[in-house]
């Protein structure tokens, strides 16, 4: 067992690498190796090459890397958490309160009127977004209080997000078709709308999220065997929920705010970490899931750039057949 | 050592157990019987701190529930629920493990002790061979075993268990009540569990915790016996039991 993470480890970690690395070479120009190495070291290669390769598929690779690990990491404590292997980072509503805050700003403000307001405009949708993901959690943190059982959470979370995908309906119902399109191309997800100063936001927001999950590891163990256990082996379960909703916000929240609802990366990747690393533990399946994570949204990437199609189209149809496996080949996941 | 004074527990808006008072000591092996629905369960929840109690006081080794931390609880009262767990690439080991978090480090890393703790857990339920399996490669009763490890892992003089020998056959069934009745003698603890088996309850343990809706009575097993209580609670139109042969008579 220990033999096996001591093999896996090195080999994601090199294959994240590569991956990076072949998605700086591709796109709709493509760079060859050495070119991108004189681009990144500062060395012989003309400007618009460093261009490409520096300030937009640096950026993108980054990106990729972060989303990939957060939406892992954060799918990963919520099927711990809610003991479900279906759950995923989005099952609190996160996704669904992104799009309310993006689709107030999209859709809404034209219609109300307010679309020229200069403090809308400087909030941006990914401000917008993550507004909506962070309102979610104040909502969630609120009634998680008063709930004993998670199960009931995790309903009244699906619930909320019908609800919430409800009102977003309206708000598309209603709206002109340039503002629509604008909402529908934001849904379907992109990693290259990122700019360099919104990654220093982006990346410290991650870093904290995973750093969170990372203290939640103790917890996320005791979890394993149901928050009744768990309490009687010294957990201090409402502190480890928050713990887990703030850490899950962060991660999932700030990479639907900047990517938009990316699908499937967060409930199938964990399954994937599970099924390489033959482990339940933490230690062994946070880390492992990052880096798993990391590496299936680059290979993502460099595919949707293969194909000029949307990244959500790529990792839907790359996470279904995932699922699908998963849960016929082994009935007892958890 | 619990000490019960003046609880009142219920259901929402039935009253389970009203105003009861008992001690229940350690270094005995103390079995909770009663009829299906009486509170057998939500009396031992309330008595491991996940239940609430309508008023009164639970006292554990001297010290009020109400007042004790999770983590403080946690090292004096162990508890193992009705609740299957079935982890997929969790090994037993690991399992056990996890009874050793009260002491263990933020990460939940074991020390050289903790190991030792572990294993001898392992090997006190007979599980040692198991080490290495994962839990969802086991049946229901090694299952069972395991998280009773862990419950012995976790080193409190309290351990609450819920019908621990529902899953188990009948060699394994005595086997694990002896087991119990050796912890509680040799190790000086106070075990309380809840059961169905009133042969067990009544050739192994030394007191028997009888709820009589909506008292409960607590009394050493040979005064129980006599006391007439038990073929009072367990007697309908179809059977009768007879406590002093522990036998069951269908009418």
């Amino acid at each position: 067992m220990k033999s096996r993470s001591a093999l896996l480890f090195p080999l994601l970690s090199l294959l994240v690498a590569a991956f990076f690395v072949v998605d700086l070479t591709t796109g709709s120009v493509s760079v060859p190796l050495d070119e991108v190495w004189a681009a990144l070291t500062g060395g012989e290669v003309a400007a618009s090459t460093a261009k490409i390769v520096r300030s937009i598929r640096l950026v993108k690779a980054v990106v990729a890397v972060a989303a990939g690990a957060a939406l892992a990491v954060s799918g990963l404590q919520m099927q711990t958490l809610f003991r479900n292997p279906l759950a995923g980072p989005y099952v609190l509503g996160i996704s669904s309160g992104a799009s309310l805050g993006v689709a107030l700003f999209i859709l809404g403000a034209p219609l109300a009127g307010v679309a020229a307001n200069g403090v809308l405009a400087s909030l941006g949708v990914a401000g917008a977004a993550w507004a909506g993901a962070a309102a979610i959690l104040v909502v969630i943190a609120a009634v998680g209080r008063r709930i004993k059982d998670i199960m009931v959470i995790l309903i009244l979370g699906m619930m909320f997000s019908s609800g919430v995908g409800a009102v977003v309906q309206i708000l598309q119902y209603l709206s002109h078709e340039d503002a629509l399109k604008t909402f529908v191309i934001w849904t379907m997800g992109s990693l290259g709308d990122v700019t360099a100063q919104q990654l220093s936001l982006l990346l410290p927001a991650v870093g904290l999220g995973l750093a969170l999950s990372v203290v939640a590891i103790k917890s996320l163990n005791l979890l394993l065997l149901g928050e009744q256990y768990a309490r009687t082996m010294g957990l201090d379960v409402r502190r480890a929920r928050r713990t887990i909703f703030l850490s899950t916000t962060l991660l999932a929240g700030t990479v639907t705010a900047f990517c938009g609802p990316i699908g499937f990366v967060g409930l199938a990747v964990p399954h994937v970490a599970r099924m390489l690393f033959r482990n339940a533990d933490h230690r062994v399946l946070l880390p492992g899931a990052a880096l798993t994570g990391a590496a299936v949204v680059l290979v993502c990437d460099i595919v949707s750039k293969w194909l000029t199609l949307p990244v959500n189209t790529i990792t839907a149809l790359l996470g279904i057949p995932i699922v699908v496996w998963v849960v016929v080949r082994n009935q007892s996941v958890a | 050592m619990i000490r019960i004074e003046n609880l009142t527990l219920g259901y929402g808006p039935r009253t389970l157990l009203d105003g009861v008072s008992a001690s229940i000591p350690a270094g005995a092996l103390t079995a909770l019987l009663g009829r299906n629905g009486t509170g057998k369960s939500t009396l031992l929840r309330a008595l491991a701190g996940l239940g609430e109690t309508r008023s009164g006081r639970i006292a554990l080794d001297g010290r009020d529930l109400g007042s004790l931390s999770p983590q403080r609880l946690a090292e004096i009262v162990a508890f193992v629920t009705t609740e299957r767990v079935r982890i997929a690439n969790l090994r037993c080991r690991d399992v056990v493990a996890l009874g050793r978090a009260p002491y263990t480090d933020w990460i939940g890393r074991l020390g050289r002790e903790d190991a030792g703790i572990v294993a001898g857990a392992l090997a006190a339920v007979g599980m040692s061979d198991y080490a290495e399996r994962t839990m969802d490669k086991m049946s229901d009763g090694e299952c069972q075993r395991v998280m009773i490890a862990r419950a012995l892992a976790q080193q409190t003089p309290i351990i609450l268990l819920d019908e621990p020998t529902s899953f188990l056959d009948l060699p394994n069934r005595y086997e694990l009540c002896s087991l119990l009745a050796r912890l509680a003698h040799d190790e000086r603890k106070c075990i309380l569990f809840s059961t169905h088996e009133l042969d067990i309850a009544l050739s192994l343990c030394d007191g028997i915790a009888l709820i009589d809706p909506p008292t409960l009575h607590h009394l050493p097993t040979s005064a129980m016996i006599r006391s007439g209580l038990i073929e009072r609670l367990f007697s309908n139109d179809a059977v009768r039991f007879d406590a002093a042969t522990g036998t069951v008579r269908v009418r």
